[in-house]
């Protein structure tokens, strides 16, 4: 028995690490000044997949979009316990909204088997919380958003609390479903010292090509190549090569990708700045502060 | 999606739970009708439900032209698959130009899987919205009247203007509480539009099994004056002062997330970000720093007072009395002359 989880994750600047000088004078973050870090809801959909795992068994893939460098919140991954890995990253992603990011998702998702897809909430860069409902009507499955509780899993239905607002609903739905996590569903294990042992190695065939290359500097591109598919195959063998998809390989209809699969565009950003008012300096005193009581009497904001 | 639609109509989805509108969509009203002024096109709200028609009245007392009611029993309670699949059939046989839902919970489930189905663009969370033109860099086509939705991001940091040029309805949901909402005109006439839901079962593919619904213990948004505590008021005990300065003045207590987390008050009480967004006359700031997520819940105050022993706290950049000194000794004193001047309301 178990169930297959597919947990979706997404490698993000550490955004509650922004100060002046990460900001660019036109407003746009400096995304390089800030740590990438993996998605905070997103480690509470993985723990939700785990928690699933130990108690029902199953298989637990895990799929970032992303640069070549997301690779990191997929070993990560790895070392907490995930199974299997993959790296969907094309040039052609870039500029990619919700709208196409949820379509080149739903791509790779449908190449998989799964009974449960598990987002996170919302991711702490773009802030949307779209991507999981999005993904889930182009999988053509029910959505289970706002998850605050895995109640019971029982054959082919799931049961889970959900936070609605000014309060919670339990529902209970036939598979397959998408979740969405919430943070305080649950405490994210940390990653296992023997998995870390295991899996610091595995690699994406782009690392594996890096690696060679600077191993080889003298080689010609051929040689380079066929030593990078020769590694890559050994790490199938061992089950260390993080599979890496582009958009061929996910059969993506390019329409619907990136730029051109992208209804909305930025006009402008501007970053908050703390609009100075008009103000006073009250003295911390009773004189000072009459005076003030006083005047916001006069004005009437005080009634 | 639909194509560009110049004489299309702005709608607002008009959520209702057991036959309540929520605040949110009542809040989007005079916005909304203020675009449609500016586009010259008619605002509709989108009712549904079962057994909401005297809702389709409320909506055009609060500035709708026409609604479109979809009165089923299958509407009784909300669901995605349902209300995605009634107003992805609207949006096609109508074709609005923009379509806005209040970022509630059921809004930002809602709107997402309506948007995927549609293949339209959508955006999360806006704070503003604004009629303008957008000029394309590569062939400097200018495109008019397009719907700037602006929206913060990236935890609070920035604020970016979004647009959609060509893959209609320009959709957004719209955060709570940002929008002042409009007052109900009672002597306002309109149309109701009535259709029919082409739902089964099949739609409904959730059991609810329990429901817990728990009432805010206290209305923020209605409040004309504020008093909120800080981390900076150091214990539960001492948030005593926050309540009896809010007491002497009328208004509500409040506070930060970090006062939230450390027990000091209730979620409720919460305002910002995570919070609840509020503009009253008088927000007056308590051993309160400043942070981003805060403001973004409070900036909008008429007048704001910041006390803080931190003369570079960040609150007192947007403060308009700023008192740098310590709150155990300015509170007691402001709760001294105000019961001086004897007000109370
Ligand atoms: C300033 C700014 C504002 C933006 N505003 C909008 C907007 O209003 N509307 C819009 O359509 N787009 C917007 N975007 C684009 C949007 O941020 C990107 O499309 C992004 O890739 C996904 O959205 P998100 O970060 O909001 O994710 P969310 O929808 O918040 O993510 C929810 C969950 O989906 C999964 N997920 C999301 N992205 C990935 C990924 N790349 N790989 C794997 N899993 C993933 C994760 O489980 C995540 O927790 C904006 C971008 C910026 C920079
Ligand atoms: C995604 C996200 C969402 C968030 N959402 C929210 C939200 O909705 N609302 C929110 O409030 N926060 C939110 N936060 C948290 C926010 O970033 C800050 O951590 C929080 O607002 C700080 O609260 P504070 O000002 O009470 O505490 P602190 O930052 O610790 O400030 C305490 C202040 O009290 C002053 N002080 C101390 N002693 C005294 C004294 N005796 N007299 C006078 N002044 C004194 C200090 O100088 C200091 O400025 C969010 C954060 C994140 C990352």
């Amino acid at each position: 028995m178990g169930y297959n989880c597919v947990v979706l994750i997404k490698q993000v600047p550490d955004t509650k690490k922004i100060t002046g000088d990460v900001m660019n004078d036109d407003g746009t973050v400096k995304r390089s000044a800030l740590p990438a870090i993996f998605n905070p809801e997103d480690l509470n959909a993985l723990e939700l997949a785990l928690e699933i795992k130990d108690r029902f068994g199953g298989h637990i893939t895990v799929i970032t979009m992303g640069l070549p460098a997301a690779s990191a919140v997929l070993r990560d991954s790895l070392f907490r316990g995930a199974d299997e890995a993959i790296l969907v990253t094309d040039r052609r992603c870039a500029a990619s909204d919700t709208l196409a990011t949820s379509y080149i998702l739903s791509c790779a998702v449908k190449k998989l088997d799964y009974d449960i897809v598990l987002c996170g909430r919302q991711a702490i860069d773009g802030d949307t919380a779209q991507v999981g409902p999005q993904l889930a009507e182009k999988l053509g499955v029910t959505q289970i958003t706002y998850v605050e509780e895995l109640i019971g899993l029982d054959g082919s239905t799931i049961t889970a609390q959900r936070n609605i607002g000014n309060g919670w609903q339990q529902v209970k739905a036939e598979l397959p479903v998408l979740v969405t996590v919430m943070g305080v569903a649950n405490e994210p294990r940390v990653a296992a010292a023997k998995m870390m042992m295991k899996y610091k190695k595995a690699l994406t065939p782009f690392e594996v090509e890096g690696k060679i290359k600077a191993e080889n500097r003298e080689a010609g591109e051929a040689d380079i190549k066929e030593l990078a598919e020769h590694k890559c195959s050994k790490l199938v063998e061992k089950g260390l090569l993080i599979k890496q998809w582009d958009l061929d390989v996910l059969e993506a209809d390019l329409d619907w990708c990136g730029q051109s699969g992208s209804p909305t565009k930025v006009h402008r950003i501007q970053s908050v700045v703390l609009a100075a008012k008009e103000s006073k300096e009250v003295e911390p005193n009773a004189k000072g502060i009459s005076d003030m009581i006083h005047e916001l009497i006069e004005e009437k904001t005080i009634a | 999606m639909i194509e560009v639609n110049r004489k299309g109509e702005v709608w607002v989805f008009a959520e209702q739970h057991n036959g309540q509108l929520e605040d949110t969509p009542i809040e989007l009203m005079s916005k909304a009708r203020h675009l449609a002024d500016i586009l010259g096109v008619q605002l509709a709200a989108a009712v549904l439900g079962d057994n909401v028609k005297e809702l389709a009245g409320k909506m055009i007392h609060y500035g709708a032209d026409k609604v479109y009611l979809v009165d089923d029993p299958l509407l009784g309670v909300y669901q995605t698959n349902s209300y995605a699949k009634v107003i992805y059939d609207l949006i096609h046989k109508y074709e609005p130009q923009i379509v806005l839902y209040g970022a509630t919970t059921a809004g930002r489930d809602l709107a997402p899987r309506i948007a995927s189905a549609t293949k339209a663009g959508l955006t999360a969370d806006c704070t503003d919205l604004q009629i303008g033109d957008h000029e394309t860099v590569k062939d400097k086509k200018v495109h008019k009247n397009l719907l700037f939705q602006i929206r913060p991001a990236f935890g609070g940091n920035i604020v970016a203007t979004i647009i959609n040029l060509a893959r209609w309805p320009q959709m957004a949901t719209v955060r709570e509480g940002v929008m002042p909402a409009p007052e109900a005109d009672t002597k306002r006439s309109g149309k109701i539009i009535e259709e029919k839901a082409a739902l089964s079962r099949q739609d409904l593919p959730l059991e609810i099994l329990e429901e817990h619904k728990r009432p805010k213990k206290v209305d923020l948004k209605a409040s004309r004056i504020i008093v909120a505590g800080g981390a900076g008021v150091g214990s539960k005990d001492n948030f005593k002062l926050i309540w009896d300065l809010a007491n002497c003045l009328g208004a509500a207590p409040a506070a930060t997330r970090a006062a939230v987390d450390l027990g000091f008050i209730d979620h409720d009480h919460q305002v910002g970000q995570t919070g609840t967004t509020v503009r009253p006359s008088l927000y007056i700031a308590v051993g309160i720093s400043g942070a981003i997520q805060h403001q973004a819940g409070m900036s909008q105050s008429q007048k704001i007072v910041a006390i803080n022993n931190d003369p570079d706290a960040p609150i007192l950049n947007i403060a308009h009395y700023k008192i740098v000194g310590d709150l155990n000794e300015v509170v007691p004193i402001m709760i001294k002359s105000i019961k001086e001047k004897g007000i109370k309301d």
